[in-house]
């Protein structure tokens, strides 16, 4: 078990979790300049499967996120398997004007692998010599993946990962990821907006604003009830409407 | 000047100036250019101490620039101000209270130097200083920038990003701490960021970038200190001078490639 809390973790239980676990989150809170921004928050990842976290702008997804990767302070617990390696895909990186090369960006993680790991996010090994600020979003997105792969994580966290993305530029990264967890076992966890990504793509949904507004089985919902639960039926209604058009 | 004077002035010369450069390199990257050149001002008030209570300057120096970047890393850290805020109100203090408390006789070495007091004692301690400077950076430089393209790429690397920034400060004011000697106060920043900001428009890796960047520095501070010699003023004015025609050059560079390529693309 790794308890990555940072001090104001409320419980100091050091009781293992379940070996089939990835991630055991508990009674999670996250004030930030006097507002609560998570409210008891409490889910399991299991091992291999992949997790959407979906909810309304300033629901706490990213925050979630932060305090997975101990950014932030935290009241409650956060317990990661004893095995985890984080593999981390920004939303978008803060600095892209560095004169700095794909391939010495790649370097800094001091493997091998990384053409195999460009290969297997359907990027080209031309690519290595090109600029990190000269890519498109979706090369980025790629190449961003490549870089929290090569270490082969077990788990891998990504922060709305298509964000200034072209649409039809979507898919085939979701469909890399996808098939990174099938083959090699890798837990993911998800931020999207993008309903189709999170029914297609995630065994199970975390629906967040502020606190738990739903977390199960993505089977279990339609695409129009999770509509619902986010934004309210009134919305779902409309949405719906417009997916029959 | 003697040979023996202006052989030391070269060796801080080039030690300073390729130290600078490198460091210099980050600093550009990271936006905080204009930070680099306030943190130099701080310098002064320790600099008159160091002149007022008869002990080496660069000891005075160094407590300042240090102090200042440990007070702007805790208050970047406790507060929502930004690094540029918080210099900016240290250095407008730290200037003030130097210009009052310098002796005028040693006001105007303080703000530009004076290469033709450099005595062996400080080229051995600016060699070596610059010598430890250039390793420490050179093993945190990944993880700077890493930091600098993503705090949560940094961090979920496990990089400790706020130390690692921390030691980057503390080494920029241990350089601009040798550098004031030969370059002034006034003008040690610049050093710094001139030569980084000259590499920048002509580099497209990191390596070149941040080899160009220590030649750029190391040819300003060479030039400036033999330059010196033939026109009689102070070098610090003179690295600035060469420094900004290398980034004049630079520019031009750019902009000329850039024509090129737009050619080219039109032609294909």
């Amino acid at each position: 078990m790794t308890d990555v809390g940072r001090g104001q973790t409320e419980s100091s239980s050091h009781s293992q979790i379940e070996s089939n676990n990835m991630l055991v989150v508990s009674g999670l809170g996250v004030t930030s300049q006097n507002k609560r921004v998570l409210e008891d928050v409490s889910f399991k990842v299991k091992k291999g499967t992949s997790l959407a976290v979906v909810g309304p702008n300033g629901g706490g997804k990213t925050t979630l996120f932060r305090a997975l990767l101990n950014l932030i302070p935290y009241t409650g617990t956060i317990k990661w398997n004893d095995e985890v390696r984080i593999g981390y895909v920004p939303q978008s990186l803060v600095s892209t004007d560095l004169p700095i090369l794909v391939e010495e960006f790649l370097r800094f993680k001091r493997r091998t692998n990384y053409e195999a790991c460009l290969s297997s996010v359907g990027l080209d090994k031309a690519i290595l010599r090109q600029s990190l600020g000269s890519l498109s979003g979706g090369e980025l997105q790629r190449v961003l993946i490549a870089w929290a792969i090569v270490d082969n994580p077990s788990v891998l966290l990504l922060d709305e990962p298509t964000s200034g993305v072209d649409i039809g530029a979507e898919e085939p990264i979701y469909e890399k990821v996808n098939h990174l967890k099938r083959e090699a076992g890798i837990t993911v966890l998800l931020i999207s907006h993008n309903m189709h990504v999170v029914m297609h793509y995630s065994d199970y949904v975390l629906a967040l604003n502020k606190d738990v507004l739903f977390y199960g089985d993505t089977k279990s919902l339609t695409h129009s009830q999770l509509l619902s639960i986010i934004f309210g039926s009134e919305f779902a209604l409309t949405e719906e409407e417009h997916y029959k058009e | 000047m003697d040979t023996i004077t202006l052989t030391l002035g070269i060796i801080v010369g080039v030690f300073v100036g390729s130290t600078a450069g490198y460091l210099g390199s980050i600093m550009v990257s990271r936006r905080m250019a204009l930070v680099g050149d306030a943190l130099s001002h701080v310098a002064l008030p320790g600099l008159a101490l160091g002149i007022l209570f008869n002990f080496n300057p660069f000891i005075g120096a160094f407590s300042f620039l240090a102090t200042t970047v440990i007070v702007t890393w805790y208050l970047q850290k406790s507060t929502t101000l930004s690094v540029e805020a918080i210099i900016g109100v240290i250095f407008v203090l730290a200037l003030s209270i130097g210009i009052l408390i310098t002796p005028k006789v040693d006001l105007l070495e303080a703000l530009f130097g004076d290469i033709s007091k450099i005595t062996l004692m400080d080229t051995v301690i600016t060699v070596l200083v610059s010598l430890f400077v250039i390793l420490v950076v050179k093993k945190i430089y990944e993880k700077l920038i890493i930091g600098m393209i993503s705090k949560e790429l940094a961090v979920a690397n496990r990089i400790k990003v706020e130390s690692i920034n921390l030691i980057y400060l503390l080494l920029v004011a241990t350089i601009v701490a040798v550098g004031i000697k030969e370059v002034g106060t006034l003008l040690v920043g610049a050093l710094v960021i001139v030569p980084a900001a000259a590499a920048k428009n002509i580099s497209s890796t990191l390596s070149g970038y941040s080899l160009m960047s220590a030649i750029f520095g190391l040819m300003s501070a060479v030039s400036g200190v033999i330059l010196s010699i033939y026109v009689n003023v102070p070098a610090g004015p003179l690295v600035v001078i060469v420094g900004t025609v290398i980034f004049a050059g630079s520019v031009a560079i750019n902009s000329f490639s850039k024509r090129v390529k737009t050619k080219r693309a039109s032609t294909a």
